[in-house]
């Protein structure tokens, strides 16, 4: 059986997505999907000068990926509406991750203003992931409002810290018939291999390739990551035990009796 | 809803004093092992007991901005349209007592100065002037606004303290940044550097962010002048206020800096001269107590000295900067401090790059709200 991940009708081969942020040298980032084999990498509208367009990041991503426009800096529906209106009309193509952030400190998503923007969004014809708070209630919400996929935090963005959620995002993927796509906190390959595991469809993450001293090298460990996730949730994992299990405790007895 | 000086008053300096006269290497190692430091755990990275504990500080600064910030950072160039002042503050050279060349920008002359800044690549503005509400109105500024909006994609101004209403209007008119110092936190000390002119009223000035965040400004930034006051309890407080606006406005971007006071017009001298270890310590200080704040970092400081202290939490530097009236583009006049960097703009940012950072020239446009 062919293991397909399909957002919003396009087929898309790799479940690893990658950011363009944070890089010491944007020249990096060409070297960094080579070696993720990634086909899709977010950027920040906001860091494109559409003023200047030789010196955009957009610059560094070879032809052929999918350029994933993400609304960060904005702060409730309107204003990412508007960026992402703005990265379509200059050129950016078609998808778009809503990014709606109130919250300087955490960085956490605003559920709310977020599935505000999704509707707009998606009836103006936009692919659209939603950047969100894992629950369950807004996911469905955004489903409703006609996203391509969900993207749950693992935890807050930048932070690291690894699958924080892991209950909330099990409740997503069980009960969200779309991709979800684990976004931001994710630190280590380990963390990556972790949701794979789960059965997230698809793992997208940054600064932990960004602000590696070797980022091409960390790019092919969350490949590798990624790839082993996604194979151990399809050959099905081994029940979790919490203690030691003897192969037959209970009728282990038989045996002893039958030797005397 | 309780002031930024009511909150003030719940911080209880004594207890703090007290607890920080015992502080050892391990008080500061506890700290330094938290994600989360208190305001007390504040106090105690400024006090003297810290300082054997400089690097070990620098070190978990430098990691927790590259967390919050990766790479980045962030560049401005200032304009200054007018050094008009009716303010007597001894620190600066544009007070009304000096005898400088005055100059006050037309809109043409504002034209030709931005063009000439906007041409080195420079998308985000810092516009100043003295405080003379005659000479350099709100509605000047509001004009000022509106020429650099075409040329510029962001626009912080740093004028004088603004009310509510038009905070508002120069918002609408395209400015989402608001820069504003206390010069000091010292009520008294404040009341005795600027009797007689506007700049008098304490409270007034105080309260300019909060009041800047409340009509919608996006990014506020704040602080002290340092060499005025005792650094410690200037460096203490300023983080608090940022801390208080954060809390308070949980969207705002909230950012503080750490100018120290350079040569100028006057002959005011001070006994408060920061050192730069000390400068060093509040910056690493401010960085683990606020991992989320930018921090600014100007040309009062030198070329070798800001690459020295870039990794440990700056996040935005200027660059290309004249502190003159027309200093860009014509006949220039009288400086308001003598700028310790002189690098271009492309300078800055190849040194940056070569450095390991990435300069971000973009970071906002007036196209998303308008």
């Amino acid at each position: 059986m062919q293991d397909e991940l399909i957002i919003g009708g396009v087929n898309v081969r790799s479940r690893l997505i990658t950011g363009s942020g944070k890089y010491h040298d944007d020249s990096i980032i060409k070297d960094v999907l080579e070696a993720a084999e990634c086909d899709i990498i977010t950027v920040a509208v906001r860091r494109v000068d559409f003023d200047r367009p030789g010196e955009s990041v957009i610059n560094h991503v070879p032809k052929g990926k999918i350029l994933l426009p993400n609304t960060s800096g904005a702060r409730n529906a309107e204003e990412a509406i508007r960026i992402a209106r703005l990265a379509r009309a200059m050129g950016c193509g078609n998808w778009i991750k809503i990014e709606v952030i109130n919250d300087q400190k955490y960085l956490f998503p605003d559920n709310v203003e977020t599935i505000r923007a999704t509707e707009v969004l998606a009836e103006e014809g936009f692919i659209v992931l939603p950047y969100m708070f894992p629950d369950l209630v807004s996911a469905r919400k955004m489903v409703d409002a006609g996203a391509a996929a969900v993207m749950p935090l693992a935890a807050p963005i930048g932070s690291n810290k690894g699958v924080q959620m892991k209950e909330m995002i099990g409740v997503l993927i069980s009960e969200i018939s779309l991709p979800v796509i684990v976004d931001a906190g994710i630190g280590k390959p380990s963390h990556a291999a972790d949701v794979m595991e789960m059965g997230a469809s698809a793992v997208l993450l940054n600064t932990a390739i960004a602000t590696s001293p070797d980022p091409v090298c960390m790019a092919r460990a969350f490949k590798h990551a990624v790839l082993a996730g996604r194979e151990a949730f399809l050959a099905g994992l081994g029940p979790v035990a919490a203690a030691g299990v003897a192969s037959s405790p209970l009728t282990g007895f038989l045996d002893s009796l039958d030797e005397q | 809803m309780m002031s930024f000086t009511q909150f003030l008053q719940t911080v209880s300096t004594e207890t703090l004093k007290r607890r920080s006269d015992g502080v050892t290497a391990s008080t500061i190692a506890s700290i330094l092992s938290r994600n989360t430091l208190s305001i007390e755990d504040f106090y105690l990275l400024l006090s003297d007991g810290a300082s054997g504990m400089l690097e070990e500080m620098a070190q978990k600064a430098r990691s927790v901005t590259r967390k919050q910030f990766g790479n980045s950072i962030f560049l401005f160039t200032p304009l200054y349209i007018s050094n008009i002042c009716d303010n007597h503050c001894p620190y600066c050279s544009f007070a009304k007592q000096h005898s400088i060349v005055r100059k006050h920008l037309s809109l043409d002359e504002i034209k030709q100065e931005a063009d000439s800044i906007a041409a080195k690549g420079i998308r985000h503005i810092l516009v100043l002037t003295g405080e003379s509400r005659r000479s350099a109105s709100p509605e000047y500024i509001r004009s000022a606004v509106e020429i650099l909006r075409e040329r510029f994609s962001s626009i912080t101004i740093e004028v004088y303290a603004l009310t509510s209403d038009e905070y508002k209007m120069l918002i609408d008119a395209g400015v989402d940044g608001l820069t504003i110092y206390q010069e000091t936190y010292n009520r008294e000390l404040f009341k005795s550097l600027h009797s007689g002119g506007p700049k008098a009223d304490y409270d007034f000035r105080i309260n300019a962010p909060q009041r800047a965040a409340e009509a919608g400004m996006r990014n506020v930034a704040l602080g002290a002048l340092y060499g005025l006051d005792d650094w410690r309890m200037e460096a203490f407080v300023s983080g608090l206020h940022a801390y208080y606006l954060q809390n308070k406005f949980p969207s705002l971007e909230v950012s503080v800096s750490f100018p120290r006071l350079r040569p100028q017009a006057g002959e005011f001298s001070t006994a408060h001269i920061v050192s730069d270890r000390q400068f060093v310590q509040m910056l690493a200080a401010t960085r683990l107590f606020l991992p989320y704040a930018g921090v600014t970092l100007s040309t009062r400081e030198s070329k070798r000295f800001r690459s020295a202290v870039l990794p440990i939490g700056i996040t935005k530097i200027s660059a290309g900067v004249s502190t003159a009236v027309g200093g860009h583009s014509g006949d220039s006049s009288t400086a308001q401090f003598e700028i310790a960097d002189s690098r271009s703009v492309l300078q800055v940012k190849s040194d940056l790059l070569q450095e390991g950072f990435q300069p971000v020239m973009h970071d906002w446009n007036y196209a998303y709200v308008r």
